[in-house]
């Protein structure tokens, strides 16, 4: 056979498994043959076939592989526009192409296709809208016309039961991210030129890096819709473009049919900030941001210490927690923190576990505590009886302690909410509750090293560092052991 | 460079130094921090971060960055990782490199936030369809979950798989210190067989198609010797075993569960040991039945048993078929935690 001219084809098609096959798969008067002739042209035409990736689809569309000629990534069904999008944004300087059908992005993969639309990716997505599902055998597709006929619509789609035909190109122009979106057909010769230019306007746009481009394409079934080739065309002409019209909807630049978004002068767009660069991940991650620490040793003769902090949430619990793992940081200890997290932190209480100690950690779960620091009932309720023999309970003056500790357990009662009022800082009763462990020598853990932590804390806050450091050694003063 | 951070942020940093290029997601309890640190972190390296509007959508971009060359990662739970099953199916079936953090919370359905391990076997076994398997990472600390993660690209660079990092809340959560990589690992070229849109790859093809059957099987069965070679990347850490009676057995968090239980029973006289797999596919099996030999053996899990079939199962298959038959589990489900104080009695029950 002579082909009279073929530009970004093969010009033969081992891919599909014969090694010198020169024709399609597609079944004879398929819109699908023309459209894949036209993408091959455009592509060729404009010089870009080193620079193309095609995202293939599933469906009939799945082996435009075995025709273009450039690089390929066939993706799952539905899944085009997403994996376009994975694509676009690793190769910036590709020019992407996505391929789907109706079942494809109309239905399974809608929501990437939509989705991908409205974050504006640059890439290209060619849409052949032919009303049903084509390879996996005639089904209903979005698309499907009322009353047509398909393999799940027997007696032709019914709308008080499968609803209305989608319109994509309309659906997708409510969005403000796309570039260009147009629908044209392949039902005749005129239909053709003009789908070809339209295709070239995509090839151009992604080309330049414009954004994200749609482009519907009314395209014949013959075998599914039962027809000839050109009562399919007809079909299509007459019946499918009565349901979607022609046209280009927009075309950045270009003017638009249908919608246009503008912003409108009062609206307060709020500024995005621009992004801090770094050259490499040793130059970020060497930018002090309090997180920090000297390298952990090893000390066997340091025993383990277990903590829990609880009360409610507000109090300042996570923060004490996280003072005292500083501190033990600060010294080199091995430090495990944890708070209580999910829609426990959003409720009324909240916990943290540390664990500190000189040699590797295992469990990090404090089912025994050393020492256990209580802001409010509910927690000494819970945890002061795990507490280990011979360990020690902190305990907010304002609790009441109706149940006695366990055996062996030291109780201290401090008046912290009531100090922190005291010096008129309400907030810091978290910063009394280090005091009192700080007097009571119950860290294990250097005065000096809770202290620099506490300020530590703060780093947000500078204003407020001196003013803490204050309260604690203030408090320290007034706690009695 | 020592930082002391999540284990969740921990992630981000391992996969920056390890140079993953993008990064994709959407947003999960208790994973969420992963995606916080990527999107803070990312753009500062003039690195990709996109917040998906699917777990579906996460893990098929993923098969777009990877087919076109670069390193990706997303991070997710339960509900999420089920999501990505087909994905995953489809990574492998192109042999993708990409990597899935998975920070497992308790199902099955919705369930709760809390640390659970009941994800084991759809990220061991290859969740989704057909013959796969990914290279699974199961690191017990935040410095570990920068370091694996680090690990998890290149053996997923080196065997081009997907690579899943099986962690769990409460790792999620914690914070610890980590130090940092002294500097970027390199980066891969993958020019062979990824539609980079540059000349030199112009005629590659990513796909995970062969319509020929003979052809399909001929993949599968390259897969599969993929599979078998993976194994000498297998590694496991053992904990005072030299002399154990007990081998308690245990990832993730409940190797750390494992290695304290450890340390009280032999304070009571019980002298234990402590095997935990640090690759769980591969699993290390050579280094299993070293230990094990002659001794009882108890795993300590959070999910149902899967992880002591797999003991069972390697145990059986190195030809300690005795040692399989008497494994032992005490295990908890629904975002509980096995306690030393029971883990250490049931260890001392099997001595009765």
């Amino acid at each position: 056979m002579k082909v009279i001219e073929q530009k970004g084809m093969y010009t033969e098609f081992p891919r599909c498994g014969k090694p010198h096959a020169r024709t399609t798969h597609y079944c004879p008067g398929c819109g699908h043959g023309i459209v894949n002739k036209l993408i091959a042209e455009c592509c060729a035409e404009l010089g870009l076939q080193d620079r193309t990736i095609f995202v293939d689809p599933v469906g009939c569309g799945v082996f435009t592989y075995y025709y273009w000629d450039a690089a390929h990534i066939s993706a799952a069904h539905g899944r085009a526009s997403a994996a376009a999008t994975g694509a676009c944004r690793a190769r910036p300087d590709a020019v992407t192409i996505a391929y789907q059908g109706d079942g494809d992005l109309g239905a399974i993969g809608f929501n990437n296709a939509f989705q991908a639309a409205s974050r504006g990716e640059k890439f290209g997505c060619i849409f052949i809208n032919n009303s049903l599902y084509g390879m996996t055998g005639g089904q209903m597709a979005p698309t499907t016309l009322e009353g047509e006929k398909t393999t799940t619509t027997p007696f032709g789609r019914d709308p008080s039961l499968t609803g209305h035909p989608l319109h994509v190109c309309e659906v997708f122009n409510e969005l403000q991210a796309p570039v260009y979106i147009a629908r044209v057909s392949v039902a005749d010769t005129k239909r053709i030129m003009e789908c070809k230019r339209a295709i070239r306007r995509v090839f151009e746009l992604q080309a330049s890096g414009a954004g994200y481009a749609l482009l519907e394409i009314l395209a014949p079934c013959p075998t599914n819709f039962g027809m000839g080739a050109i009562d399919a065309a007809s079909f299509c002409m007459n019946e499918m473009e009565r349901e979607f019209p022609l046209g280009v909807f927009r075309d950045v630049g270009k003017g638009v049919m249908g919608a246009e978004k503008t912003v409108h002068p009062d609206s307060k767009v709020l500024a995005v900030k621009e992004v801090p660069r770094y050259p490499t991940c040793e130059a970020l991650f060497a930018t002090p941001d309090g997180t920090e620490a000297p390298p952990v040793e090893d000390d066997p003769g340091v025993p383990e210490m277990r903590f829990k902090f609880a009360g409610y949430g507000g109090q300042g619990i996570l923060s004490l927690g996280i003072c005292v793992a500083e501190a033990a940081r600060l010294e080199k200890r091995h430090t495990l923190w944890f708070p209580s997290y999910g829609p426990e932190q959003r409720g009324g209480s909240a916990s943290c576990s540390v664990v500190v100690s000189g040699t590797k950690i295992g469990s990090p779960t404090v089912e025994h505590p050393d020492v256990l620091v209580c802001m409010n009932q509910p927690s000494y309720e819970r945890f002061a009886k795990d507490v280990k023999n011979g360990g020690l309970i902190i305990v907010d003056s304002s609790v009441p302690v109706c149940v006695d500790p366990p055996e062996g357990v030291e109780l201290k009662r401090v008046p912290a909410i009531k100090m922190a009022e005291d010096f008129g800082v309400p907030k810091a009763a978290n910063t009394m509750m280090l005091a009192a462990l700080r007097k009571f020598k119950a860290t294990g853990l250097k005065d000096e090293s809770l202290e620099t932590a506490l300020c530590a804390s703060f780093k947000k806050k500078p204003q407020l560092i001196e003013k803490n450091r204050t309260l604690l050694r203030e408090a320290e003063e007034r706690i009695s052991l | 460079m020592t930082k002391f951070v999540k284990g969740n942020e921990a992630v981000v940093m391992g996969a920056l130094y390890a140079g993953c290029e993008l990064y994709f997601g959407y947003p999960i309890t208790p994973a969420s921090e992963i995606a916080h640190g990527a999107a803070k972190w990312f753009p500062m390296l003039g690195r990709v971060f996109v917040q998906a509007e699917c777990e579906t959508a996460s893990i098929n971009m993923m098969f777009g960055a990877a087919g076109a060359g670069k390193l990706c990662m997303t991070a997710t739970s339960g509900p999420g990782f089920s999501l990505m099953q087909e994905g995953l199916s489809y990574l492998a079936g192109a042999e993708l490199p990409a990597i899935v953090v998975d920070v497992m919370r308790a199902g099955p359905g919705l369930g709760n936030v809390y640390p659970e391990q009941g994800d084991y076997t759809p990220a061991v076994k290859g969740g989704g369809h057909g013959n796969y398997q990914a290279f699974v990472l199961a690191p017990a600390s935040a410095q570990e979950m920068c370091d694996y993660t680090v690990k998890a690209f290149q053996m997923a660079a080196k065997w081009r798989t997907p690579a899943i990092v099986l962690v769990d809340g409460l790792q999620g959560q914690m914070m610890e210190s980590v130090s940092l990589p002294e500097k970027e690992c390199p980066r891969p070229d993958f020019s062979a067989w990824a539609a980079q849109g540059e000349p030199k790859t112009r005629e590659n093809l990513v796909k995970s198609i062969y319509l020929d059957a003979a052809q399909q099987e001929e993949f599968n069965i390259h897969l599969q010797e993929k599979y078998v070679r993976m194994k000498e990347d297998a590694e496991a850490e053992t904990y005072l075993c030299e002399d154990a009676d007990i081998l308690l057995c245990g990832y993730g968090i409940s190797s750390r569960i494992a290695r304290t239980t450890a340390e009280e029973l032999r304070k009571e006289g019980v002298k234990a040991g402590v095997f935990r797999p640090i690759t769980l596919n591969p699993f290390p099996a050579n280094e299993l039945a070293k230990v094990a030999k002659g001794r009882k053996i108890m795993s300590i899990e959070l999910d149902a048993g899967q992880f002591a079939d797999d003991v069972r199962l390697n145990l059986a298959k190195a030809g300690l078929g005795g040692e399989a038959a008497s494994v032992k589990m005490i295990h908890r489900m629904g975002g509980q935690v096995v306690s030393v104080d029971d883990a250490v009695k049931a260890a001392k029950e099997m001595f009765e």
